[in-house]
């Protein structure tokens, strides 16, 4: 049966990208929101909204009993959960599932067999993709460590085995700290996840972040190749482009396929990423996990293949097989993407919420803006920073970095404190021009880098 | 003596105990000495610490764990 009512359990940027997704499709838009934002731009864009509780995201965007409902009480046949928030929580699967109505995403059981790092790493081995060496399994005494630890030597990072989006990872240097950080990880993962399962990997170094998009059907899966995101804060991605640079077309033809593999292995359904790290000096390329969700950085992907992701992940969660076979898919130009987050950079990148008093947004062709701004809107407290994110394609990377640079010029923002000097500043440092990164690069540039002297 | 206000300086969401399997910082009936941590607020997902300006006695909360709060929002009544 296909869907008519789509109910949007997420808010910000994405939410708008769901409802403007569902529009195109003749789907009616639900909107479900917090008290705080009943005046926000999704609210505002869809056909209905539904009030599911109070501001803080534990009263609302968390609580799966009060979206179920509104869902129900709205005449909804199906949720998007976006990214964030319930979208990787089996349980709201399953629960959006045991109501009767349709999840657009994977099944709740594919969740947790991906969620769960271990069981993860075995599925891309059962593929052929190359993990990073490390323990397999959760690490469950010290000398099953050590053991581990002659293999991989230092430095390692040591894992949640139930963490995710960067948390619950820490660098160990050598044999003094790791005796001293084991067990504080092991309690920071059971206090932060419930789960005090922890495990070991050599840590690569100078490495670039590298991931696939994936499109699965719950038999067959198409890939729309690679992103880079090795542009990172504290482990959270500021800027991602499409291709990625440093990969070239060889290993890039292997790696998707894996990934398609991957996704075809475990039955996946709906739109999903798998994340590498990649080593530019040995052509060395490692999964690390696979993300069930759509992501922020979708948009770079859909300007190079020209395909609209979330369009297509609603129609499969309808139950229609792919409509797209891996031949029709097709790399074409370079794209960016700049993430604008209410942080102020002059000042350690303090979280800016506020009030948007005015709002300038760039044009022309090969330009995007995603966000959940208007002017007049308010920015509250209580959810990530993420405003919206500039996107640009071109024909070469060298053009699309040019582009960035006058769209940038041209956003104006006020009211709030952004990170646009951040990634003015990064389109003028060399390194960022000619591709020369790392996942370290931009916190240990950050270090020396002082905002205010560019006001 | 009368009672003062600890006021929180950001905007975001309180929370009176540093996670949730640790017990709160204050209680009421504690003593509150200036430079003690009485709560955390949470603004777009990073976490500040709320110190106390004053010291004295808690006489009460004025807010929830994981209400929303406004800057400046009083948080807890101290007696000297």
């Amino acid at each position: 049966m296909p869907i008519k009512n789509l109910l949007v359990a997420n808010r910000g940027e994405i939410a708008v990208r769901i409802i403007r997704a569902a529009r195109n499709m003749g789907i009616r838009s639900i909107q479900a929101y917090s008290e705080v934002d009943s005046d926000s731009l999704a609210v505002r864009l869809a056909d209905e909204s539904v009030l599911i509780g109070k501001a803080p995201a534990s009263k609302s965007y968390l609580n799966i009993d009060s979206i179920v409902a509104a869902a129900l009480d709205s005449g909804a046949d199906a949720v998007h959960p976006g990214y964030g928030f319930l979208a990787e929580n089996a349980d709201f699967a399953d629960a959006v599932e045991s109501a009767n109505l349709i999840f657009v995403g994977p099944k709740g059981d594919t969740m947790r067999r991906l969620g769960d790092k271990v069981l993860a790493r075995e599925t891309a081995q059962a593929v052929g993709l190359p993990t990073v060496p490390g323990s397999f399994e959760r690490i469950e005494s010290s000398d099953a460590a050590q053991s581990i630890i002659e293999k991989t030597g230092f430095p390692i990072l040591i894992k949640a085995a139930a963490g995710g989006g960067g948390r619950g990872i820490r660098t160990v240097r050598n044999q003094q700290d790791f005796v001293r950080l084991a067990p504080q990880a092991r309690a920071e993962a059971k206090a932060a996840f419930g789960d005090g399962g922890i495990y070991i990997e050599a840590y690569v170094q100078k490495a670039r972040h590298v991931e696939v998009q994936v499109i699965g059907d719950g038999t067959n899966a198409v890939h729309f190749f690679d992103r880079e995101c090795s542009l990172q804060r504290r482990r959270q991605k500021i800027w991602e482009e499409a291709p990625a640079v440093p990969v070239p077309s060889d290993v890039r033809e292997h790696l998707c396929r894996s990934a398609k593999d991957f996704a075809e292995s475990v039955g996946y359904r709906g739109a999903g990423t798998l994340e590498f790290l990649y080593e530019p000096e040995t052509k060395k390329y490692y999964f690390l996990e696979m993300n069930t969700r759509i992501q922020v950085e979708h948009p770079v992907t859909e300007c190079v293949t020209g395909t609209d992701l979330v369009r297509e992940s609603i129609r499969i969660s309808n139950g229609e097989p792919l409509k797209l076979q891996q031949s029709d898919i097709a790399l074409r130009g370079h794209s960016i993407e700049c993430r604008i987050n209410a942080e102020d950079p002059a000042n350690g990148f303090m979280p800016s919420p506020g009030t948007i008093d005015a709002l300038s947004v760039p044009g022309g062709p090969g330009v995007r803006f995603d966000s959940m701004l208007f002017a007049g809107c308010s920015v509250p407290p209580f959810y990530d920073s993420l405003l919206g994110k500039l996107i640009v394609w071109d024909e070469c990377r060298s053009s699309a970095l040019r582009k960035m640079k006058g769209a940038l010029k041209e956003l104006e923002i006020s009211g709030v404190n952004t990170t646009k000097p951040l990634h003015q500043a990064l389109l003028n440092n060399k390194n960022v021009i000619d591709g020369d990164i790392h996942t370290g690069f931009l916190d240990e540039w950050l270090e020396n880098y002082d905002f205010r002297l560019t006001e | 003596m009368s009672n003062q206000q600890i006021v929180s300086p950001l905007p975001g969401t309180f929370y009176r105990r540093p996670s949730p399997d640790e017990p709160h910082y204050k209680e009421e009936g504690d003593t509150v000495a200036v430079g003690d941590t009485i709560g955390l607020v949470e603004v777009m997902k990073s976490f500040h610490e709320v110190k106390s300006d004053k010291s004295g006695t808690v006489v009460k909360f004025l807010v929830d764990n994981e209400e929303a709060i406004m800057a400046g929002q009083p948080l807890m009544e101290l007696r000297e």
